[in-house]
């Protein structure tokens, strides 16, 4: 006792060096109760230790036994705190955690600034209102109620209520009316309740069900959805192919497992004590029994039989089925290696080949030959593909009419004249590029070009196609043709030979026949005009002076040799002596060459080299700045942009200004609000449309607590 | 059945979200009105948010309640534009984005390639309002549009259009040029023994006439109808259009052959003493004077697309000039003999020529190559070629008119072609009417050609009906839009491209024109000194220090460079020898 009184002591003394300025002299005047505090300090040398102070906590009762052990370890452990960290190394640790935060606080403008300076266009200032007039909600929401009167009638209709402006509707209503019609929102909600209501049926039905704890009742349940299930299956696999696929590959899945577990393999404990008693209990055998029968039911593979093969089937009755060499059809449709058949061939119903299958059915002979026909069918199909894309349509044409006419003379006719126009057209083409220039030759290929060109519809108009061509190939040939006659009745189609430059250079111009007389000059005439000409230039050869100015201009483009050779220098010197040969090419300095002419090619042109300063000094003469080369940066300017070469709008798109200041508004820096804002309003678009101030604390009362807890997470996490 | 359920229940579920959040009405607390006052654009953009949602809700509804509420759109989208019209108005390649390009360039690039994908789309669309289209002549079959006469022509057509062929008989004052002003209402002819006159021509009403009593070369219309420009025996003059002499410039002596640049502002003449001047008619300033060596120049032709002037020599030579450079930008032999006419197609495409070796010829003046060529047995004398194509040559006395001839096929026979009596000196078509003024001997005929000018002309440019006012500022426009005669040269698009010469070329370039170094450092100049350390001898050793130095800096650097170079070699040298060494050498023997 006397020694708890001690330590209550001493606990006194610590706590007044722990609270040193309320010391409090000591007062000795007598009094019924004692106070604790007021006692005499006696022993105040020795101070408490915290082991003595644990020691009574062990004894205590009261205290828990996870504080105890706290203790003893706090007790046991004999490492000392760590010392603080000086000053500078805290200040700096407390300006990197600064620097952090306020680079956290900047970068979220950081968007906004790209933003800006991505923006076409700038208005400032930033949030302006719209100048036309506003909705009635907004004057509304902006108004505030003021005379006593009138918060009477407020507060009577908030009491009732009642619509503040009774035409006035929110937005979200107005939408609901615009949306539907009074009678459509009708429908919609009888639609809606109805199925509400068969949903709260179906519900309630299913919790009873599944309530229910009679296994023979699930056994018929589950026996009765077994067959509902095939009887649908079935339906499906007439209905929706493939769903009933989905539900065979579910099947097939559950087949898997069921192979994969022993579940029904009689081997499970249940099953084992059944086999004992099976040999009493009738009962005990029948469970088994049908334990193994699902087993065997669920490990059954199903066999669905394909429309492939109900075809195969009846073919099958006439002749040799096809799938005799196939290997056997197993549809695993979870393998698809096992889905596939050997080479199956598709039936063709191409006209042009029946005839040759049919055939070689009837005769019923062997693979090779039939193989044959396919390579042979397939060369005449390409052959025909070559031919101009007009006879496409001859194909579909001549099929469609088919069915009217005689086939196989038809077909046979039509190929053997697309042979026919087919070796015509490469022969004419051999002949275009020999260029050759005999008249009659040309003439009949054009004829034959002018053929190609005539659209043929059907073998009528390909009949009357042979008749039109051969009498032009007669006639053309036989008329006499002189040279000025042929350059006036050339036929359009020439206009598609494309003209060589080079051989224009060196062609002959041609003659101009002229409707006056007078102005055509007799042959005899032309001549003596000729040679007066030729005798009146006789003096200056014209080309020989053009090439000689030439090859002036291109000599004084090339860059001189630089001679530095000093003679008499390390040698003798004198009349008549050369420098030698060392000294020449060391002292000789030549430079690049230039690049070459532009008028290197064109023998009779000269181009002048120089460049055009004058453009010079207003052309761009650095890139700008996110260009990375030239074509880029001018590629981006080639669209003029004046009203000579565009529309007004897209004038004005154009030529808009960066920065648009309203005249006398005051232009404020931008706030934080003016982009938070834009989020929050797109964050939660779910609110009302208006939003009187109490709704819109208490949101922002939410967000604000939502945050908070955010926070405090935070902190806990860390 | 079991894909019924599924519906159900996702539609009850959306009602239960429904119940939960019921929408705030507006009337429930208007207590704190204050509050939303503060902050009345927030609620506006709510309220936007909300508006899109719904109708989003809408428009979902609808669909879901069948299509039959919806009214389509037989013709949803933009209207087509059709291929054609939008290459027509294709200007240069796309810029392709590169594949690692910083987001910058690539938004720069996605910016402006919409911007002229959308520029081009308008224009297209635009090309809408014009309406009008080109004629032509049709002959009968077996006949031949070249023999339908003028006559007949006039008598088929209306008598507005009738009433374009017609002559005038003026046969005292000898061979007439021609010029049509640019909106092609005002004609101005002079004759070869001193008549001019000026004429609304389509009125007939006539505007002023003279006889200045000396040799008229040539005849041009300025910029608008009120000037033109008169090359008379000695000096260039200029009249108004009420005959009134305004200049005499007598810089400008021995025109021969005028050239009027619209856009530049520029009258661009050539002498016969070989001399290619440049007037600015907006300043009154010559431009540039280039004296081209090549002798009388009296064929003179300007290429609309880049305002070069195109000149004709004797000796079979036709030269392109810009008032920007003394020598011929490009100098290409046509003909044997000499160049007797030229002209230049509106596009600046193709140029046709024709000499003295009776030859026509066609060129493809952006690639300097001939297309090609034919042989007129008279040769021509005059040539022109219309807005639409139309070439024009006067053979002798007959005016022939050939179609097609830009391009590669070939001229076969003209279109059409008239007979006149008398020597022909001027060909011109009146732009925006299927006409061609001739100038002869006989005075002048105004000849029907169908097809030739443009149906569709620019009222903001050129408009034939625009009045006085219309006119007027017009004229304020174009000068203001004036292009500078600097920016003339082969290419009209350089000055969209970059400048890619060095720093040093550009450097020389502006010595060249300044006639001094800007950047060159200034001389040494010494201080003044005093106590006679100012004497000749001080400064000038101090001068000698200072130029030693610079020297000494030069020198430095040069040996500088040279031990590097050396050090360079040697240690490739030591590496070859020590490749060649090997520690296995040793064992060898």
């Amino acid at each position: 006792m006397q020694n708890e009184n001690l330590v209550q002591i001493s606990f006194f003394n610590q706590l007044m060096l722990v609270h040193p300025r309320k010391k409090q002299n000591e007062r000795s005047e007598a009094s019924v109760q004692v106070s604790e505090y007021f006692v005499n300090a006696e022993g105040t040398g020795d101070k408490v230790n915290l082991s003595d102070l644990l020691g009574t906590v062990e004894k205590t009762s009261g205290a828990s036994n996870k504080t105890k052990k706290q203790l003893r370890n706090l007790q046991s452990s004999k490492e000392t705190l760590e010392l603080p960290l000086n000053k500078q190394q805290t200040e700096k640790i407390q300006r990197g955690i600064a620097y952090e935060k306020t680079t956290a606080e900047v970068s979220c403008w950081k968007n906004i600034i790209l933003q800006n300076q991505k923006a076409e266009q700038m208005v400032f200032p930033l949030n302006q209102e719209s100048s036309g007039p506003k909705r009635v909600e907004q004057v509304v929401a902006g108004w505030k109620v003021q005379t006593p009167l009138e918060q009477e009638i407020f507060r009577l209709l908030h009491g009732s209520r009642q619509p503040v402006n009774d035409p006035v509707l929110t937005p979200v209503e107005e939408q609901s009316l615009k949306a539907m019609s009074l009678e459509e929102a009708k429908i919609r909600r009888a639609e809606l309740q109805k199925a509400r209501a068969l949903q709260s049926y179906y519900e309630a039905k299913a919790k009873r069900e599944k309530k229910i704890k009679s296994k023979k009742y699930h056994k018929v349940q589950n026996k009765a959805k077994r067959k509902d299930f095939l009887k649908q299956f079935d339906e499906m696999v007439k209905t929706n192919p493939e769903g009933a696929l989905e539900e065979l590959k579910k099947m097939e899945l559950s087949r898997m497992e069921e192979r994969m577990s022993l579940k029904h393999q009689n081997s499970g404990k249940w099953a084992k004590s059944k086999a004992i008693m099976a040999k009493y209990d009738d009962s005990a055998r029948k469970a088994m029994q049908e334990q193994l029968q699902m087993n065997k039911d669920l490990t059954q593979k199903m066999v669905v039989p394909s429309d492939d093969e109900h075809e195969s089937i009846e073919e099958g009755l006439e002749t040799v089925p096809d799938f005799v060499n196939d290997p056997e059809t197993v549809i695993d449709p979870v393998n698809p290696w096992m889905r596939g058949q050997l080479t199956h061939e598709e039936p063709e119903v191409s006209c042009v080949t029946a005839e040759e299958v049919q055939t070689a059915e009837e005769e019923n002979e062997e693979e090779e030959i039939i193989g044959e026909f396919e390579r042979k069918r397939k060369l005449r199909q390409a052959d025909e593909e070559d031919l101009i894309p007009t006879e496409e349509e001859h194909v579909v044409e001549v099929s469609d009419k088919e069915e009217e006419e005689d086939e196989e003379e038809d077909v046979s006719e039509f190929n053997t004249l697309f042979r026919l126009m087919r070796s015509e057209k490469t022969r004419e083409g051999s002949n275009q590029t020999r260029g050759g220039l005999n008249t009659a030759g040309e003439e009949d290929e054009e004829g034959l070009l002018s053929e190609g060109q005539i659209r043929v519809r059907s073998i009528e108009d390909l009949e009357v196609l042979d008749e039109v061509v051969e009498p032009r190939a007669i006639e053309e040939p036989s008329a006499p043709q002189t040279a000025a006659a042929e350059a006036t009745s050339e036929p359009p189609h020439k206009k598609k030979r494309e003209i060589n430059l080079k051989e224009v250079l060196t062609k002959e111009a041609k003659a101009v026949r002229l409707p006056f007389l007078p102005t055509v000059v007799d042959e005899e005439e032309r001549d003596e005009q000729i040679s007066i000409i030729k005798e009146a230039f006789a003096g200056d050869d014209v080309i020989s002076d053009f090439i000689k100015d030439k090859s002036r201009q291109e000599a004084a483009g090339r860059p001189a040799v630089v001679d530095l050779t000093l003679p008499g220098w390390g040698e003798w010197g004198g009349v008549g002596l050369k420098p030698p040969r060392w000294k020449r090419k060391r002292f000789r300095i030549k430079t690049a060459p230039p690049p070459p002419r532009q008028d290197q090619k064109l023998p009779d042109v000269i181009i002048s080299e120089k460049r055009t300063a004058s453009v010079a000094s207003h052309q761009v003469s650095q890139l700008p700045f996110p260009f990375q080369n030239t074509a880029q940066f001018e590629s981006s300017i080639r669209t003029p942009i004046g009203s000579t070469w565009n529309t007004q709008t897209v004038v004005k798109n154009m030529t808009k200004p960066k920065v648009v200041t309203k005249l006398g508004a005051i232009i404020e820096p931008m706030v934080k609000e003016d982009f938070i804002k834009s989020k929050t309003t797109s964050a939660g678009g779910k609110g009302a449309a208006i939003m009187l101030g109490e709704n819109r604390r208490a949101k922002e009362g939410t967000k604000r607590s939502k945050k908070r807890e955010k926070m405090t997470t935070a902190r806990s996490n860390s | 059945m079991a894909a019924v359920t599924p519906e159900v229940l996702t539609s009850t579920h959306v009602e239960k979200m429904k119940k939960k959040k019921l929408p705030k009405r507006y009337w429930e607390e208007t207590e704190k009105t204050d509050q939303s006052q503060r902050r009345p654009e927030e609620e506006q953009g709510k309220a936007g948010q909300n508006q899109n949602k719904s109708t989003v809700k809408e428009k979902s509804l609808k669909r879901k309640n069948g299509e039959s509420l919806e009214k389509k759109d037989p013709f949803p989208g933009e209207a087509p534009i059709p291929q054609k019209q939008l290459q027509k108005f294709q200007r240069g390649k796309k810029c392709k984005v590169p594949a690692g390009a910083r987001e910058r360039l690539k938004e720069a690039i996605a910016i402006s390639e919409a911007m002229s994908e959308h520029a081009q789309k308008q224009a297209a669309r635009y090309d809408l309002l014009l309406p009008e289209d080109a004629g032509f002549l049709e002959g009968d079959e077996d006949e031949d549009t070249n023999t339908i006469s003028q006559a007949d022509i006039a008598d088929a057509v209306d008598i507005t259009s009738g009433s374009k062929y017609f002559n005038l008989h003026l046969s005292q004052f000898g061979p007439y040029r021609l010029d049509y002003s640019r909106t092609g209402r005002n004609l101005l002819v002079g004759g070869k023994k001193g008549h001019v006159a000026c004429i609304d021509w389509q009125t007939k009403d006539l505007k002023c006439e003279m006889n200045v009593m000396e040799t008229v070369n040539d005849v041009k219309w300025l910029h608008t109808e009120a000037m033109f420009a008169v090359a008379q025996k000695r000096w260039l003059y200029i009249y108004d259009s009420k005959g009134v002499e305004l200049h005499c410039v007598k810089k400008f002596n021995d025109v021969l052959r005028m050239q009027f640049l619209p856009y530049h502002f520029l009258l661009a003449t050539a002498s016969a003493t070989g001399f290619l001047q440049y007037l600015d008619v907006s300043i009154g300033k010559e431009v540039a004077a280039i004296c081209t060596k090549m002798g009388r120049l009296d064929v003179m032709a300007q290429n609309p697309h880049n305002a070069v002037i195109h000149l004709g020599h004797p000796n079979g030579t036709v030269s392109l000039w810009s008032p920007n450079q003394k020598e011929s930008l490009v100098k290409m032999l046509c003909h044997r003999g000499a160049v007797r006419s030229l002209a230049v197609d509106k596009t600046g495409t193709y140029m046709v020529t024709s000499g003295l070796d009776r030859k026509l010829k066609v060129y493809d003046i952006r690639a300097f190559k001939p297309l090609h060529s034919c042989f007129l047995p008279a040769g021509a004398s005059c040539l022109s070629l219309s807005q639409r194509g139309l070439l024009s040559a006067a053979t002798g006395e007959i005016v022939q008119v050939y179609q097609n001839v830009l391009g590669s096929n070939p001229v076969s026979k003209p279109y059409m072609a008239h007979r006149l009596r008398g020597q022909i000196w001027g060909l011109a078509y009146c732009p925006f009417e299927d006409v061609l003024g001739i100038g002869h001997g006989e005075g002048f005929t105004s000849m029907i050609v169908p097809g030739a000018g443009e149906p569709n002309f620019d009222a903001l440019d050129t408009n034939p009906y625009r009045s006085h006012k219309q006119r007027q500022e017009w004229e304020v426009k174009a000068l203001l839009e004036k292009v500078q005669p600097e920016l003339i040269g082969l290419d009209p698009g350089q000055l969209s491209k970059v400048d890619q010469a060095s720093f040093e070329q550009r450097h020389k370039e502006q010595i060249e024109a300044l006639g001094f170094d800007p950047l060159a450092k200034d001389k040494f100049k010494p201080k003044t000194k005093k106590k006679g350390r100012s004497s000749a001898g001080a400064i000038e050793k101090r001068k000698r220090k200072v130029a030693h130095e610079d020297q000494r800096d030069e020198i430095r650097q040069s040996v500088q460079e040279r031990t590097e170079r050396e050090k360079e070699l040697k240690e490739k040298s030591n590496e070859k020898k020590l490749g060649n060494k090997s520690t296995l050498d040793r064992f060898r023997k």
